[in-house]
């Protein structure tokens, strides 16, 4: 299990820390500047370092939080300021149980109104604040690291309005997405969006993550989809660009700041986003592929001959199916094959799609393209063809410890890393499995053990960074940077584009509260 | 060798808001999930030698045809369906369908008649009992196991105190239960060849049954919406409220 320390006695040399410690000159005891200076003159040791870069670095000088701070939050949250540690227990670790924070307080406001309020006080006190959703992130981005208020959007649940001529549909942040699901789908709409955690993730976290999913393919990013946002600013002032506008060419687009930010740029509190009509014919394939060559042949086919109903095409590799049948026990629907394919068509006329999947079907097995494959139109057998691709994730968490890559990568060269990475580790790792949205180009490469193993760490990285920064592939495609992925960003993007990020977050959060050791590099150059 | 005989049922519905019935029209008919099962049993006994002719039957309009192609998809070798549709649809229910499956089971002198033990939607559990006393059949109902010895069936039952196992002679009538099998996938493959196995279409009049109904819909409604709870923030509260709504 890897928690991270939370103190980590390395010093750290870093610019950004430094740009830190100019503006906090006035506000730092001598004692407190010495131990900066030491630590960003030295620079050896354990934490963030050349040989663990996902580590967390040293806490920063932020406050600790105090009697009177408690006081403060206890009058503007009666009895939605959480001290207790059982419950701040859940809270302080992320899904994947691989990274823990210390946070001694929780908060839970329902308001706009408050969240303006609290941030407005942290930031007077410089006290840093984990802004938390569904925890459900993959990153380490959802949690505390050392101690810092986390503020949790899970009251702040209400839908403020629906349009459905328009679609668009505006809510809290806290709403969580498979609710927000259900009450579209009652009203023949959809959300833009669909994932895994779904019913645990909140809108407001899948809009600062840029979250992907399954349905991207069809309905485009949530860059595309959202329409306006109510964003809470780290001193407190409240930017309201929640529109609900399908056009709006007004000066600069502000929300795209926000979207992706991982909280690190303002809290989200409110989204106004277009949503998509609940389509009346839903068909789901199960394909068995003998090629990866041959399973991009599909892709090419399904594309012609589906092209306006296809809305996802996902894929999982032999290793994947036998994780399912091992840790959960399920049944593959037909012969087993090298890779399978999850096709998902979304129509309006249940006969038309038919006939379109059917003859596409006939095409693909004819020509051998496909060796074999199942059909679902009935709502419990396409859960369950689903649940194929939904679950390895869940699968996967059975097998010891999971090192998760989330990488973008040319179409073609999706599965190569996948063969490299088993021939460049060989007996060192468990099992090497790939698996993802190969219709966006996203692979999920996920390297398994059955424990935490830093030799296994050291083969994986650099490795499979420098694999995808030759082929100018993301090496985040949608999970995003949160704590472990920070210092790898340069794999992706030049220095320009991180120090203007790095200018913009100065900008924008000149103490640095919201969401430290997130996202930025601790090393801007 | 048999040929069993297979009876599918379409299901999934809700109510019309007219309180007379439920609503039928652009609803997506898929098989009853025992009937799949039924489907897979009568397969598996083709697959092990022990059965010649697999036939799916399905009663109603023209959507259950798509309903017997899944099961030719499965392994049936041909289907027939009985159609009944509009207001007839509507009425129709376990007597007359059991009518239905008596004639065509004489017609085309069957041996074994596997139904699913009930249809999800309207849970009557009577059509395999009705069919097999209008034939005069034994019957094994709510099968967990089947298996052929010689000229008999040994059933194993799914009673309320256990298992049951009787043993009946061919021809006979067999429901369905849960966990009689796992339904198999409709492969591709099989998909394609299932389109060139051979669908006749029949009315219930052309087998001399009479579809009228003698049993009248009064009303029917969806169960009470369940009530949204109320949180309160102390003991005190909670005794307040309890008291306010008369239950201490």
């Amino acid at each position: 299990m890897g928690i991270f320390q939370r103190f980590a006695r390395i010093p750290l040399k870093s610019t950004y820390i430094w740009s830190l410690c100019r503006q906090y000159s006035t506000d730092l005891t001598a004692v407190d500047r010495a131990l900066i200076q030491h630590r960003c003159v030295h620079n050896r040791g354990l934490g963030a370092s050349p040989g663990n870069p996902g580590a967390a670095p040293p806490r920063l000088p932020f406050s600790r939080v105090t009697q009177e701070d408690l006081a403060f939050f206890r009058t503007l949250l009666p009895g939605r300021t959480i001290t207790d540690p059982d419950l701040l227990k859940s809270s302080n670790v992320d899904w994947l149980k691989t990274v823990e924070g210390n946070s001694e307080v929780l908060l839970r406001p329902k308001t706009t109104e408050e969240v303006s309020q609290i941030l407005r006080y942290c930031n007077e006190r410089n006290l840093a604040v984990c802004p938390q959703g569904g925890n459900t992130g993959l990153v380490g981005g959802s949690v505390p690291v050392f101690d810092e208020i986390i503020l949790s959007t899970s009251l702040m649940k209400q839908v403020i309005t629906f349009d459905n001529i328009s679609g668009i549909l505006t809510c809290q942040a806290g709403c969580v997405l498979e609710n927000l699901s259900n009450y579209l789908e009652e009203r023949d709409f959809i959300m833009p969006l669909d994932l895994g955690a779904k019913g645990s993730c909140h809108i407001g976290g899948n809009v600062s993550t840029n979250a992907g999913g399954l349905r991207l393919l069809r309905y485009g990013s949530l860059r595309g989809t959202v329409l306006g946002l109510e964003v809470v600013l780290a001193d407190g002032r409240i930017l309201n660009c929640l529109a609900t506008l399908r056009k709006d060419n007004t000066g600069y687009d502000l929300k795209q700041l926000f979207i992706g930010s991982e909280g690190t740029l303002g809290v989200i509190t409110a989204v106004s986003i277009l949503c998509p009509r609940k389509p009346k014919a839903v068909n789901v394939a199960f394909l068995g592929c003998s090629s990866f060559q041959q399973l991009l042949e599909t892709f090419q086919c399904c594309r012609g001959m589906l092209g306006e109903i296809l809305s996802a095409f996902e894929f999982l590799d032999a290793s994947c199916m036998s994780l399912l049948e091992k840790h959960l026990k399920l049944t593959n629907p037909i012969t087993e094959s090298p890779f399978y394919i999850v096709i998902e068509t979304a129509g309006s006329n249940a006969t038309h799609d038919e006939e379109k999947l059917h003859k596409f079907l006939e095409e693909v097995m004819t020509s051998s393209l496909v060796t074999d494959g199942t059909v679902a139109t009935e709502a419990t057998k396409i859960k369950a063809l689903w649940s194929l691709r939904e679950r390895v994730t869940e699968a996967l968490t059975h097998e010891g410890y999971t090192y998760k890559y989330d990488i973008s990568l040319p179409v073609e060269k999706i599965y190569d890393l996948v063969q490299d990475m088993r021939g460049h580790l060989g007996d060192m790792a468990k099992n090497v499995v790939g698996y993802g949205h190969v219709g966006d180009g996203n692979l999920h490469l996920n390297i398994t053990s059955p424990s935490k193993d830093p030799a296994l760490l050291a083969a994986i990285e650099p490795y499979v960074y420098e694999w995808t920064s030759k082929w100018k592939g993301s090496i985040s495609a949608e999970h995003g940077l949160g704590l472990k992925k920070r210092n790898y960003i340069y794999y992706s993007k030049p220095s320009e584009a991180v120090a203007l990020m790095g200018s913009i977050k100065a900008m924008l959060d000149p103490k640095g509260i919201l969401n430290p050791y997130k996202t930025l590099p601790d090393n801007i150059h | 060798c048999f040929a069993p005989f297979l009876c599918l049922r379409p299901p999934q519905i809700r109510v019309k808001p007219d309180r007379t019935g439920v609503v039928t029209d652009g609803v997506k008919h898929s098989m009853n999930p025992f009937c799949e099962i039924a489907v897979e049993e009568a397969v598996k006994l083709k697959e092990k030698k022990l059965v010649k002719e697999v036939v799916a039957v399905s009663c109603g309009p023209q959507q259950v045809q798509e309903t017997i192609r899944t099961a030719l998809a499965m392994g049936a070798d041909r289907g027939i369906h009985v159609e009944v549709s509009g207001k007839d649809y509507e009425t129709l229910g376990p007597l007359q369908v059991s009518k239905i499956f008596a004639a065509l089971a004489k017609k085309e002198q069957a041996d074994l008649i596997i139904l699913g033990k009930q249809a999800i939607d309207d849970d009557c559990n009577q059509t395999g009992q009705m069919t097999a006393a209008l034939l005069d059949w034994p019957q094994g109902t709510f099968a967990s196991e089947v298996t052929l010895e010689a000229d008999k069936l040994k059933v194993v039952r799914e009673i309320d105190g256990g298992l049951e196992t009787i043993k009946i002679k061919l021809p006979a009538v067999v429901t369905a239960d849960l966990r009689l099998n796992t339904p198999r996938y409709a492969t591709l493959p099989n998909i394609m060849k299932a389109k060139k196995k051979k669908i006749v279409n029949v009315k219930p009049a052309d087998l001399g049954v009479d579809v009228s109904s003698r049993l009248e819909v009064l009303k029917v409604d969806e169960p009470p919406q369940r009530q949204s709870g109320v949180k309160v923030e102390t003991v005190h509260d909670l005794v307040e409220k309890l008291k306010e709504a008369g239950r201490i």
